[in-house]
């Protein structure tokens, strides 16, 4: 009977996730971490807190699976939270969940249930794993309106091998159903999009006081570099953004980038938002290799765009690839992933430069 | 699953629960009603008084039934340096950190919200109160003094009745917390010379719910819980039959067989300690090397985070504890590991195991087959 460790976080997918191995025969246990906030607000971090924690045990006791709460704070600080700041220093907009999938979820805490013994490792994300010939696939999950298989463009094969993903071959309402079936509870709060140690701060206020010194004025220059104005710190700005820039202007103006070597925001008209070529780097191949130097393929730029078609380019330096789209894509931010699908199948993806 | 944190509880001996059973549903009666159903229950309350009196050597009037050893520890603190402080003023409390929570809490508690003041003496380093502390910081407005008998988390035994002869000397009422002690140790309250001291019984097979107090005659002491006056005021609350039958029946027990289960421990205790200190590196024994408690072995180990082997053990089939019992995965070495001065590396690094009348030596062969690779699995985790 293989054992299988669930990554549990008290909500909907995760227990249901338990669930259904338990009933598929594994040998089941949960696990959850205990990640980082800032002191005084430990009991905040959404993806901790203790109503989740309480959810979670009282699901493991209606399972009757043992449960264990692992400690990541330090490593979780030490990684994630560090990831976040070094993204906004260097006037990107980092996705640090990428960066605690990669670490803490499919690292840290995989390795702590390897040293336990379990065979497998299962969370509730809405992705597929399928066995190829030597090789294991990662493929979006079944309902295509809750696919998570964006941010598990990480995972390497070694991972991916001890990975199990059993709400992903579900649509959603059948997850509900099935909560109610196995009689497990479920939270009543929506779930919050908000970074989870951010405990319900927004994050520039955060960044204020973890990196003062990444929260400068400056200068918003045209694309020509003309003068148009002063910013209150790139933190503040989103790629995209239209409102807050107090630019009098006759056409409406769009943030088109950051240069943060000379801590200036790039504004410009809306016929310029259009991005049509980006260069990816550190980017993870699922298979362990890329499919071939030159490829097209369906290409995510962030978790709620939709795919655009592009042709991929490795670049020579063997983990940079150039992404040409067919059209110009909006919305288009370094720091987030960018994520190439060949249908249902993840190819891979790294982070937009 | 072998279980190896009877300090923490125990099963519930099958001779006790039958004790306990006819007084649910057939003898069921308040002991404070005037008529017959009343009466019975009375009576087996009272009948229960008399056992425990006589494993305690004391008079029945002197056992108040509580509901646990926590109650017991804060009807004492409270209710005695409450009653001293009205008498003559007195308004130190003397006590040290590695008391349970129960105790160590409420005299903070007396501290923050009625103006007491609290002595916190140093232990040594296994975790001992000496008792030239207790001649050294006791005086005329000591209201009361608690030092516990045996520790829960290191096992180590207080020299009592050194202690309580110097506060006998000195007209302070001594209060102890006999909790763990009382499974194998002899807690006749003359030879301790105690004046109140804190029982329950689910350390020695008896049910949880339910503890007792000694108070001794004559100390001032008020209520802690008021209302329609049971347990001679001490206690109100309408008396919890069942498990007051279960206690005496416990410590009866406990009292007749004390010898043999001690004889049956300490060996299997005794080779777990020589084997751990032996084949596990950079590991140490917490609390006395021979003023333990006979069941008790506790650890600390270098560069292990103690909650992590917890759980590594549990998916092994190995039931223990820790200094930080933590399920919150939020750890902190505790306060009593602190008090014994160890730096953080070694202080997470905690481990108690607890023997009891199921064991075998075959079950501490498989545990300690089992535990050097699992504290060398989570060092290599830890090493991250």
């Amino acid at each position: 009977m293989p054992k299988v460790v669930v990554a549990m976080s008290g909500g909907v997918d995760s227990s249901v996730a338990a669930a259904l191995l338990k009933e598929q025969g594994h040998d089941v246990m949960g696990m959850m971490l205990r990640l980082w906030s800032e002191p005084g607000k430990e009991d905040s971090n959404r993806c901790c807190t203790p109503d989740s924690m309480a959810l979670a045990r009282r699901v493991a006791a209606i399972l009757d699976i043992p449960f264990y709460v692992i400690d990541a704070k330090d490593i979780f600080r030490n990684t994630v939270v560090n990831y976040f700041l070094d993204g906004y220093a260097r006037g990107v907009t980092p996705n640090p969940c990428l960066e605690c999938n990669r670490r803490i979820r499919w690292g840290f805490l995989l390795e702590h249930a390897l040293a336990m013994g379990v065979d497998f490792m299962a969370t509730g994300h809405y992705a597929r794993i399928e066995t190829g010939v030597g090789k294991v696939n990662l493929l979006r999950a079944v309902d295509a309106s809750k696919d998570q298989s964006y941010v598990l463009h990480v995972l390497t094969q070694n991972q991916l091998q001890r990975a199990l993903f059993p709400v992903g071959e579900h649509p959603k309402s059948e997850i509900r159903s099935l909560a109610d079936k196995y009689g497990l509870p479920v939270a009543r709060r929506p779930d919050s999009q908000d970074l989870c140690f951010l405990a319900g701060e927004d994050y520039r206020d955060f960044i204020s006081r973890y990196a003062p010194q990444i929260v400068a004025p400056g200068e918003i220059v045209s694309r020509d570099g003309s003068l148009l104005g002063r910013h209150t710190g790139l933190v503040n700005y989103t790629i995209g953004q239209r409102k807050g820039l107090g630019i009098p202007s006759p056409v409406p103006l769009y943030v088109l980038g950051k240069d943060a070597e000379t801590n200036t925001l790039i504004v410009g008209t809306a016929d310029q938002l259009g991005c049509g070529e980006i260069t990816v780097r550190d980017v993870n191949w699922i298979s362990g290799k890329p499919a071939a130097d030159v490829f097209q393929a369906a290409v995510k730029v962030r978790y709620t765009a939709q795919e655009a078609s592009a042709a991929v380019t490795l670049l020579d330096d063997g983990n940079s690839a150039r992404v040409r789209f067919d059209e110009p894509q909006r919305g288009v931010t370094p720091g987030q992933a960018a994520v190439f699908y060949d249908g249902d199948l993840v190819l891979g993806g790294g982070i937009i430069a | 699953m072998i279980y190896l944190d009877y300090a923490a509880t125990t099963p519930v001996d099958p001779r006790i629960l039958d004790a306990m059973l006819p007084y649910f549903s057939e003898t069921f009666g308040n002991p404070s009603s005037v008529h017959r159903y009343g009466q019975r229950a009375e009576a087996a309350v009272d009948a229960a008084r008399e056992t425990v009196a006589a494993a305690l050597h004391c008079q029945p009037d002197e056992i108040i039934f509580t509901s646990c050893g926590s109650e017991s520890d804060n009807l004492a603190l409270r209710g005695v340096a409450l009653a001293m402080r009205e008498q003559n003023g007195a308004n130190w409390i003397i006590t040290n950190r590695a008391e349970h929570p129960a105790v160590s809490k409420t005299a903070e508690h007396l501290e923050k919200h009625y103006d007491f003041k609290v002595e916190w003496l140093d232990v040594d380093e296994h975790g001992m109160i000496l008792p030239q502390a207790i001649e050294k910081a006791i005086c005329g407005s000591t209201a009361i003094v608690s030092v516990m008998y045996a520790n829960n988390e290191i096992g180590t035994v207080n020299r009592i009745h050194e202690i309580a002869a110097i506060c006998r000397a000195h007209g302070v009422p001594f209060h102890t917390d006999a909790v763990q002690a009382a499974a194998y140790l002899p807690v006749d309250v003359d030879v301790l010379g105690v004046d109140l001291m804190s029982l329950g019984s689910h350390k020695f097979y008896g049910p949880k719910g339910v503890g007792v107090l000694y108070v001794r005659k004559g100390t001032p002491i008020f209520p802690a819980l008021t209302g329609g006056g049971q347990e001679f005021g001490l206690r109100s609350g309408t008396s919890n039959v069942p498990y007051i039958v279960g206690f005496a029946q416990a410590l009866k027990l406990t009292v007749a067989e004390r010898e043999a289960r001690a004889a049956h421990v300490r060996p299997l205790r005794d080779r777990i300690i020589g084997t751990v200190l032996e084949e596990i590196p950079d590991s140490r024994l917490t609390g006395h090397p021979d003023n333990r408690l006979p069941n008790h072995c506790s650890f600390v180990f270098r560069d292990v985070d103690g909650n992590t082997l917890l759980q590594m053990l549990d998916a092994a089939g190995f039931a223990c504890s820790s200094g930080s019992a933590c399920k919150t995965g939020n750890p902190e070495p505790s306060e009593v590991i602190k008090a014994l001065g160890f730096s953080r590396d070694w202080g997470l690094g905690s481990l108690r195991v607890t023997l009891g009348v199921g064991m075998t030596p075959e079950h501490v062969d498989a545990f300690l087959q089992e535990l050097p690779s699992l504290v060398e699995r989570v060092r290599k985790l830890n090493q991250r």
